[in-house]
C-alpha cells in the first residue's frame, strides 16, 4: 500500500526506539501524553509500548470523541430516533454507546427507530434527497476533522434546498480540553500527574494548524509534536519529545510535514466559520463542563439545527459513580486502576467512556494489551450496579 | 421432468416474473417453481423422484451432519452469491471435521415480489457449486413470505457427510507447542461483499474466496491426517474469532506473527480506508488448522499442491495459557491481543 507500508516499516522502527533508548536519562521518566484516541489506538495495535524503554511511557488522553459525548446526548438522540416521522443518520462508532440505563441506539434500532449507519455526511444527504418524506438528522460529532465534512452537507443542504435535512450537533474543539487538563488541580497544583509532552493530533492540525499548540507549549512549559496516526509516526514523534525535553524547550514541532502546516486549512476553516460558533459551555463525558470547547449551528442556521427544530431536550445522564474515566482521561489513571475494568465495563458491556470506543483507553488496552496485566477478569471484583 | 398438467396455462416468467404468494401456497404454482427454478438447476435422481425426502444409503463409519442459515446482503457479490455461499459453507462446516460431504438440502424463504430471474440465477449457481463439488443437493423447502418479512432471499442448506477413517477432530484438542496453518489469504470475502455494498464501490477488484474446501482437507489428511488436531473456517468473525475459540475451548492460548499471515494488498487498503481490522473480516473458502508439531511441514507441503491452498502459512503456535489469550507478534516486535470483535465490525469515524 503506497502511503502507508512506508510508515509502517518495523526495521526502521526498531532503529528509532534504539535511538530513544540511547537517548533517554535513566536518571529521569518522561511521562508523554497522546492526546488523541487516533494514536492510542496505534500504540496498542502495534505494541509500541513494548519497543519503548522502561522510563518512556505513554498516557492516553481525552482525544475520542466517542468516548467524551455525555451520556445526556446520547439520550436525546435516542429520544429524537424514537420519534416516528424521523430518521437518524450516525456514524457507526455511536451505534453501541450506552446511554442512561445502558440503551443505545443500536437497540433503539431492533425496538423500531429508523437509525441508519453512514459512512459521510453526504451519504446522509443522500437519504433526505431521495426519502423527502422523512425527517433526516445527522448526528454529527467529532474533533475538528470531521467538523467540516458537516459544515460541507449544511452548505449542500441549503443549495440543494433540501427542508428535510438538518444537524444534531456534537462537535467539540481540541485546545479547550487540552487547556482543562493542564489547568485541572491534579496537573497545576498536586503535581500527582506528570505530563512531559504532548504527541497532538495531525488530523485535527490538517484542518487548524500546529498554530493554536503555540499556546500551550509556550504557557505551561510543555513541548508538542503534532503527529500522525501510523506507528513510525508515533515513534517519531516520541523521539522528538524526548529530545527536546533533554534539551529543555518547549515548542511545537510538526512529525506530519506531509499534511500539517502552522496555519491548516483556511478553506476548511472559513466554512466552519460560516456555519458553527463556539457553546459558551458543553459537557464532555468523564470530564464535566468545559467552556468554550462545544460547537453549535450559528442562529441564521437555525433550521438546520435539529435541536432548536425538534426542541430537543438534553438531559444530564448520570455516569456509574465507581467509574474513573475522569481520571483516567486527564491521565490520572491507568485502565487497570479502575475497579470496573475488565469486570463489568468490557467492551461488550461498556459502562464507562473509556470502554466505549475502540480508541478509548480502556478498550484500546482491553482488546489489545491486558495479557500485560494477566487478565484482571480473574482479579477484578464484582462491582454490583 | 415435467409434472404440470396441461390445464394450467401460465407460465413461468423467468425474465420479467416475480415470486407472488402463489408460488409459497402449495398449490401448482409452487409445483410450477420447485420443477422449473430449482429442480432444473439442481438435477440428480433424488430430485427427479420427487419426494418430500430423499432415502440414501449410509456407509459405515461416523457420519457427521450440519446446517446453517445465509441472509447475505448483497444478494450478489463478487465471485459468487447467496446461492453458491450456502452450497460452500455448509459443505465446508461438514469438511472441518475431516468428513467427505456426502447430500445436501436447501431451504428458501423467498420474499413476495422477488424476481425470478434472480431466483434463477441463485439457483443456477447453487447446481454449479454443488457438481463442481460433486455433493448433490437431494431435498429442499420452499416458503414464500409477505412483502418486508424478508430481505429478498434467505437460504438454509444442511449437509451429511462420513468422517475419513481414522480421524477424530475435536475442538478442545489444541495443545501446546502445535503449529498453527493457515490456507491462504484472509478478508477476501468480507470485503468483497462490503465493498459491493450500497455506496462503497471501490475501484479495487476484489472477489469473494468463496469456495469448498473438501478436496484440500482430502488432501491435508492424506499427507499427514492423524496429525492433525482440529480445523475450523474462518467466517463470520474471522480468524480472530476462531482462534479465540478454539483457545477458550481447548484452554490453550495462541502467538501467531501478524508477518506470516497472508492478506492481498488491496484487502489490508480497504480495510485500512473503513478501519476495519482484517483479522476480524469474514472468509468463505479458508481453513485454520492445528496440527501436531511433526506432522505441520508435511501438512502445509500438501496445501500447497492445491488450488485453494497455494498460500498456505504456517502462522503462530499454540501455547500454555491459563488465560486463553490470542497473542499477536506485530510487524513492529510488540505484542498485543487479538481480541473477539465486539458486536458488529463498524467503520470508526476517525
Amino acid at each position: 500500500m503506497k502511503y502507508i507500508d512506508e510508515y509502517r516499516d518495523g526495521r526502521l522502527a526498531k532503529l528509532i526506539a534504539d535511538r530513544i533508548a540511547a537517548l533517554a536519562d535513566a536518571a529521569r521518566s518522561y511521562c508523554l501524553m497522546e492526546f488523541c484516541g487516533g494514536h492510542t489506538h496505534a500504540i496498542s495495535r502495534y505494541g509500541l509500548e513494548d519497543l519503548l524503554p522502561a522510563n518512556v511511557r505513554m498516557i492516553h488522553g481525552p482525544g475520542c470523541p466517542v468516548c467524551v459525548l455525555p451520556i445526556g446526548r446520547i439520550d436525546a438522540a435516542i429520544a429524537l430516533a424514537a420519534r416516528p416521522e424521523i430518521t437518524l443518520c450516525t456514524y457507526g462508532d455511536l451505534m453501541r454507546v450506552p446511554g442512561t440505563n445502558r440503551s443505545s441506539l443500536l437497540e433503539a434500532k431492533a425496538a423500531g427507530a429508523d437509525v441508519r449507519v453512514v459512512y459521510s455526511t453526504l451519504d446522509a444527504l443522500r437519504v433526505a434527497e431521495t426519502e423527502p418524506e422523512r425527517e433526516v438528522v445527522f448526528f454529527a460529532i467529532g474533533f475538528e476533522t470531521t467538523t467540516p465534512p458537516t459544515a460541507l452537507a449544511l452548505k449542500t443542504a441549503i443549495a440543494k434546498g433540501l427542508g428535510n435535512f438538518s444537524v444534531f450537533c456534537n462537535h467539540v474543539v481540541t485546545p479547550a480540553a487540552m487547556h482543562h487538563i493542564l489547568e485541572s488541580p491534579p496537573v497545576r497544583k498536586l503535581g500527582s500527574i506528570k505530563i512531559d509532552g504532548f504527541i497532538g493530533p495531525a488530523h485535527v492540525s490538517a484542518v487548524i494548524g500546529t498554530k493554536p499548540y503555540e499556546l500551550f507549549a509556550e504557557k505551561y512549559c510543555k513541548p508538542v509534536v503534532v503527529a500522525g496516526f501510523e506507528p513510525l509516526d508515533v515513534v517519531q514523534a516520541i523521539l522528538m519529545l524526548v529530545r527536546q525535553i533533554n534539551d529543555g524547550r518547549h515548542v511545537v514541532e510538526n512529525q506530519y510535514i506531509r499534511a500539517v502546516t502552522r496555519h491548516g486549512n483556511d478553506k476548511a476553516q472559513a466554512e466552519v466559520a460560516n456555519f458553527f460558533e463556539l457553546r459558551e459551555s458543553f459537557e464532555w463525558r468523564g470530564l464535566g463542563e468545559l467552556p468554550l470547547s462545544g460547537l453549535r449551528l450559528r442562529p441564521q442556521y437555525a433550521a438546520y439545527d435539529a435541536e432548536k427544530r425538534f426542541s430537543m431536550m438534553t438531559p444530564r445522564g448520570k455516569d456509574n459513580p465507581a467509574c474513573e474515566c475522569g481520571a483516567i482521561l486527564r491521565g490520572a489513571k491507568q485502565p487497570a486502576e479502575c475497579k470496573l475494568f475488565g469486570a463489568v465495563c468490557t467492551p461488550d458491556t461498556p459502562m464507562g467512556s473509556c470502554m466505549v470506543s475502540s480508541e478509548g483507553a480502556c478498550a484500546a488496552q482491553w482488546i489489545y494489551g491486558r495479557f500485560r496485566e494477566k487478565a484482571p477478569q480473574a482479579n477484578a471484583t464484582r462491582v454490583v450496579t | 421432468m415435467n409434472m404440470m398438467t396441461d390445464a394450467y396455462k401460465r407460465k413461468l416468467d423467468l425474465a420479467e416474473g416475480r415470486v407472488d404468494l402463489s408460488h409459497g401456497a402449495g398449490g401448482r404454482a409452487m409445483r410450477q417453481l420447485i420443477e422449473g427454478i430449482f429442480h432444473e438447476a439442481f438435477d440428480n435422481e433424488w430430485l427427479r423422484a420427487a419426494n418430500d425426502q430423499s432415502a440414501f444409503a449410509v456407509s459405515g463409519g461416523r457420519m457427521v451432519m450440519s446446517t446453517d442459515g445465509y441472509v447475505v446482503s448483497p444478494l450478489f457479490f463478487p465471485g459468487g452469491n447467496i446461492g453458491s455461499l450456502a452450497v460452500h459453507g455448509t459443505i465446508n462446516d461438514i469438511a472441518m471435521a475431516a468428513a467427505r460431504p456426502l447430500y445436501l438440502s436447501a431451504s428458501f424463504i423467498i420474499e413476495e415480489g422477488f424476481p425470478l430471474a434472480d431466483l434463477k440465477r441463485i439457483a443456477d449457481s447453487m447446481g454449479v457449486a454443488s457438481r463442481e463439488a460433486a455433493v448433490p443437493i437431494i431435498t429442499g423447502d420452499t416458503k414464500v413470505v409477505e412483502r418486508g418479512n424478508a430481505d429478498g432471499v434467505f437460504i438454509s442448506t444442511a449437509g451429511v457427510g462420513r468422517v475419513l477413517d481414522g480421524l477424530d477432530l475435536r475442538a478442545d484438542a489444541a495443545r501446546p507447542r502445535d503449529a498453527v496453518i493457515l490456507s491462504g489469504s484472509i478478508g477476501d470475502h468480507g470485503v468483497a461483499v462490503m465493498s459491493n455494498r450500497e455506496n462503497l464501490q471501490f475501484d479495487a477488484a476484489i472477489v469473494s474466496d468463496s469456495a469448498p474446501l473438501h478436496t484440500l482437507v482430502a488432501m491435508m489428511a492424506e499427507a499427514g491426517g492423524r496429525h492433525i488436531r482440529l480445523m475450523r473456517d474462518p467466517t463470520r468473525g474471522g480468524i480472530a474469532a476462531t482462534l479465540n475459540e478454539i483457545a477458550s475451548q481447548s484452554k490453550v492460548g495462541f502467538h501467531i506473527d501478524e508477518e506470516a499471515i497472508p492478506i492481498k494488498p488491496e484487502v489490508a487498503a480497504v480495510c485500512e480506508l473503513l478501519g476495519l481490522d482484517p483479522l476480524n473480516v469474514a472468509n468463505e473458502g479458508k481453513l485454520v488448522a492445528v496440527t501436531a508439531p511433526e506432522g505441520a511441514e508435511a501438512i502445509l507441503a500438501a496445501m500447497r499442491a492445491h488450488p485453494l491452498g497455494r498460500e498456505a502459512a504456517l502462522i503462530g503456535h499454540v501455547v500454555a495459557d491459563d488465560y486463553c489469550f490470542v497473542q499477536m507478534s506485530t510487524s513492529f516486535g510488540g505484542r498485543r491481543i487479538v481480541d473477539w470483535l465486539t458486536g458488529e465490525q463498524l467503520p470508526r469515524i476517525c
